[in-house]
């Protein structure tokens, strides 16, 4: 006993320590703070806490309002979501769908497409009174009314899909995949009928991966912003991010506005923590061992008759939901006037020109989306592999918080971070970043802090402790193993997390649209406010724009990570 | 090369005791090897030596420095040791290949890239790697990992060698040859070995020394290979080097009782005193007739394993197991079946006082 008490008041602060704190420190002024002020800001009405006035402010109609919308589109999109992503993911997995793995790519691809400027393409297509469709319709075929008014719960919640869907269409392709086809043949002898078998053993088997699928479409539309306000704001459909847009810039700072978009932001992330504990919950329940980590070759079923149709229904969803809404953004950027006909007369390349050449507004949002990402991607990056390297390596006490601050914002939406930065430097702790690129910044490495560490964590677990020891055997100091065997070890990790941040920052909105100031709109923010400012052609041309750099980036992370495994 | 001496270590984890008060001393250019259970402390101990660990009390000394005093706080960092190790899970860097890891060690030491090429050339030749050198640890075998960290270990020409269970995941051919290779090695360089293993058949194979450490992180007895295996200090020692058969006596007057029976015992006289002992021997001491002088059994399952015949014999009530080779059984006309019945003789003996109940199932 005696030892161990000597051992343990021996004073020790050593590296470990010091790495410790800065990581604490660090994620504290970035996450805790802004955090704890947005529940502050809530919950204390002069001086003291106060839920009356919480309740109070729920109850005003437009509260209220935007809480029942929030849940009418979050839920309307979930059960689309979740039916399409589980039907497209049954077919390319399970059935003799011809081009089954290019099919599987395909869908996948309205991952990298920014919702918000599908919800443009989209506006463009089907707005009641100038949508192209809709004019076609009236205008050749002579309806009398638009065939679909796109500034509708319904058409929010039809773009939402075509965007979200992959989230399950990820998770039940998987599953399906991994899932060992002899617990279904094995059924199959027993003398049940294919219907039996989806029914008792399919289904029952997914079941885990299509709820954990259906809850991150959940969670990322009551948490999304650009879709609702692009085809809502005409018709006055608005959820909870948007309510807390039009708060916080609106009223430009008034006490009463700031604190009903604190009580937003809460019930938001209480929304969001639960549906999180909920996916964890169906997770760790789901873990049947039977869905093992090796690959099958499930059967197949065979679709006779329906293959050429089914192969039909996909590439023309493909076609509606990618295709047509690219190709309408690319046009529209070219034309000379927003309305005219898609006339080989009516373009123009001067719109790219103005907006990539002439135009500060626009080319100054495309430098700053770039260097925002490109400073949120570095300092987070070498941020989150100092702060893993704490959590996955160091036997430090009280590691446990740093894994759930840097995790914290994984499951708080856009809009909440940015008003908790908001509130935390404007100028509060003497610190008022408030219109610079600085708070953008700020709120970047807050909200992508938790890919970098998910990224880095994954690459440190892989090292080894040995592998170090072996270099400090070798006669390597703890720098020197670092450097030669650490490092080069993660680097993959590293480069993973750059772009899982770097990608996203680019096309970045609902953050950015809280906290941008007259010279540092980014792409997505210059996108959103010239389409409200009427600028139909620039925006949708600059949306070209960032729809070109979003794919050249998805194929350049492409190649850098494929051959990186070759190697 | 150099000497290790431990004193007075004492190790903790999460307050629980590995290792308390235990001394060692190692001389300079031995083979020692460390045998114990798995969790007894062993890799502890080697860590602790390495300087991944520092010990809550004791001191340790290689080489007559003192490289880790728990009074004074003192600590020599691993790399200031001037060790080589080998871990369990080989630690081979997989980014690099065979050269760069074999040569790493050499690059650290500064030495110029001349040298550095013949050294590790020579070091990668002597584990037999020759043609291997540009190739990446994931296009090696098991064995051949094995082997680059072994010459990794050996290129700085350190003075101690620290192997934790290094042969462990290999074949049983490839363990046997690796096995004659480090003997080999440490002959021709002079290095002093610590093994830390929990196969008694390796240590055998490999030590000058051995020490036999128990699940408690106590050290039972300290010897050559032959002395432990013939003169186990007791029955942890004794079990603990191979199969072991134990057989209770009892004391009555002048004539010892096999178990609770009133069978005599017949073999040789105890060299302890006590009313209660216990006879222990393993299953090749066993000597086996049709009839004659001996202890009565009853053969229980007889099986035949090649060279030798596997019998599990019942006397008076004990269970013990006997291996005979296959050609003195034909010879002698000793093939049994189940129900027969035998006479047992025991060709040694080792005596430990009191009752003690095998703990393996024969």
């Amino acid at each position: 006993m005696n030892t161990l008490t000597n051992a343990r008041s021996k004073p020790s602060f050593g590296t470990p320590e010091l790495l410790f704190m800065l990581s604490v420190g660090v994620l504290v002024i970035v996450v805790a703070v802004p955090m704890l002020l947005i529940f502050f800001n809530a919950f204390w009405v002069d001086g003291h806490f106060n839920i009356a006035d919480v309740v109070k402010v729920l109850q005003r109609k437009e509260t209220y309002q935007a809480l029942l919308n929030s849940l009418i589109l979050s839920g309307g999109v979930t059960v689309t979501g979740t039916l399409v992503g589980t039907f497209f993911a049954w077919l390319v997995t399970r059935t003799d769908l011809p081009f089954k793995k290019t099919m599987k790519l395909l869908f996948l691809v309205p991952f990298m497409l920014p919702a918000f400027i599908g919800a443009l393409a989209w506006k463009m297509l089907l707005s009641p009174r100038a949508g192209y469709i809709n004019r076609l319709f009236m205008d050749v075929f002579g309806f009398d009314n638009p065939i679909f008014d796109i500034y509708s719960y319904a058409g929010i919640i039809l773009v939402e899909t075509m965007y979200l869907f992959p989230f399950v269409f990820i998770q039940v392709s998987g599953a399906l995949e991994r899932m060992d086809p002899t617990l279904e043949e094995s059924a199959r002898i027993s003398g049940a009928d294919l219907f039996t078998i989806t029914r008792k053993i399919t289904i029952p088997l997914v079941l885990p991966s299509i709820l954990s699928g259906a809850l991150l479409i959940m969670l990322y539309s009551m948490a999304h912003f650009g879709t609702v306000a692009v085809l809502g704001v005409e018709t006055g459909i608005y959820n909870i991010p948007v309510l807390i847009y039009e708060k916080i810039h609106q009223s430009a700072g008034s006490f009463d506005s700031i604190r009903t978009a604190t009580v937003l932001a809460t019930v938001l992330v209480i929304t969001a923590a639960l549906i999180l504990w909920l996916q964890n919950r169906v997770l760790s329940k789901g873990k049947y061992q039977i869905i093992a980590g090796k690959s099958f070759r499930p059967t197949e079923l065979k679709l006779r008759g329906l293959r050429i149709p089914m192969l039909i229904v996909c590439i023309v969803y493909i076609g509606l939901t990618i295709v047509l809404p690219t190709a309408t953004i690319f046009l529209v950027g070219g034309l000379k006037t927003y309305g005219l006909p898609f006339d080989l007369e009516n373009m123009t390349w001067a719109n790219y020109n103005h907006i990539l050449f002439e135009w500060d507004l626009t080319r100054d949002s495309i430098w700053n989306s770039i260097t925002l990402g490109l400073a949120s991607a570095l300092i987070t990056m070498f941020a989150g592999v100092i702060i893993s390297y704490v959590i996955v390596k160091m036997k430090v006490r009280g590691k446990g918080i740093l894994e759930f601050l840097g995790m914290l914002p994984f499951s708080v939406p856009g809009s909440v971070i940015a008003l908790g930065v908001i509130l935390a430097w404007s100028g509060k702790f003497g610190i008022n970043l408030y219109n610079t690129v600085w708070i953008i910044l700020v709120a970047y490495i807050a909200r992508y802090m938790a890919f970098s560490l998910k990224a880095n964590s994954a690459a440190l677990e892989q090292v080894h402790d040995s592998l170090v020891e072996a270099a400090r055997a070798s006669g390597a100091s703890m720098a020197q193993a670092l450097r030669d065997v650490v490092v080069p070890l993660v680097r993959p990790g590293m480069v993973a997390a750059f772009f899982l941040i770097f990608l996203p920052a680019l096309r970045e909105l609902t953050v950015s649209v809280l906290l941008y100031g007259p010279t540092t709109r980014t792409i997505g923010v210059a996108i959103y406010t010239l389409n409200e400012d009427g600028e139909t052609v620039y925006s949708a041309a600059l949306a070209g724009i960032a729809l070109i750099i979003i794919v050249l980036g998805e194929v350049l992370i492409k190649r850098l990570v494929t051959s990186k495994n070759g190697a | 090369m150099a000497s290790i001496e431990i004193k007075g270590i004492s190790k903790r984890y999460a307050g629980r005791t590995i290792l308390s008060d235990l001394s060692l001393e190692l001389r300079d250019g031995e083979c020692f090897t460390l045998l114990g259970p798995s969790g007894c402390g062993k890799t502890v101990l080697l860590r602790l030596i390495a300087g991944f660990e520092a010990p809550d009390s004791g001191r340790i000394l290689i080489g007559g420095d003192v490289v880790a005093d728990a009074d004074s706080g003192e600590m020599l960092p691993p790399d200031k040791r001037s060790l080589g190790m080998v871990f369990q899970d080989y630690a081979v860097w997989p980014h690099m290949t065979v050269f760069d890891n074999v040569a790493y060690p050499l690059k650290l030491a500064g030495i110029d890239a001349l040298e550095l090429k013949a050294r590790t050339m020579r070091t990668i030749e002597l584990v037999g790697l020759t043609h291997l050198d540009q190739r990446l640890p994931s296009q090696l075998s098991g064995g051949q990992q094995q082997r680059v960290a072994l010459a990794r270990a050996l290129v700085s020409e350190p003075q101690l060698l620290l192997l934790d269970e290094p042969l462990n995941n290999l074949d049983a051919n490839l363990r046997e040859e690796m096995r004659f290779e480090i003997k080999a090695l440490q002959q021709k360089t002079g290095v002093t070995i610590l093994y830390v293993t929990h196969d008694q058949e390796i240590a055998l194979g490999i030590a000058d020394r051995i020490a036999v450490m128990d699940e408690h992180g106590n050290l039972r007895q300290i010897g050559t290979p032959e002395e432990i295996y013939e003169y186990p200090r007791d029955d942890f020692v004794f079990r603990f080097l191979g199969i072991a058969n134990f057989l209770p006596l009892r004391r009555e007057g002048d004539t010892l009782r096999v178990g609770q029976s009133s069978e005599v015992w017949t073999g040789m006289q105890p060299d302890k005193e006590g009313n209660m002992l216990t006879a222990g021997f393993r299953p090749s001491d066993v000597v086996l007739s049709r009839d004659g002088a001996g202890l009565p059994g009853t053969i229980r399952r007889a099986s035949f394993l090649g060279a030798q015949f596997d019998y599990l014999i019942e006397i008076a009530g004990t269970l013990i197991r006997a291996a005979l080779p296959s050609h003195v059984c034909i010879a002698h006309g000793l093939l049994f079946s189940e129900g027969d019945s035998c006479r047992v003789t025991l060709a040694t003996v080792q005596w430990f006082e009191g009752q003690i109940v095998a703990a393996e199932k024969v």
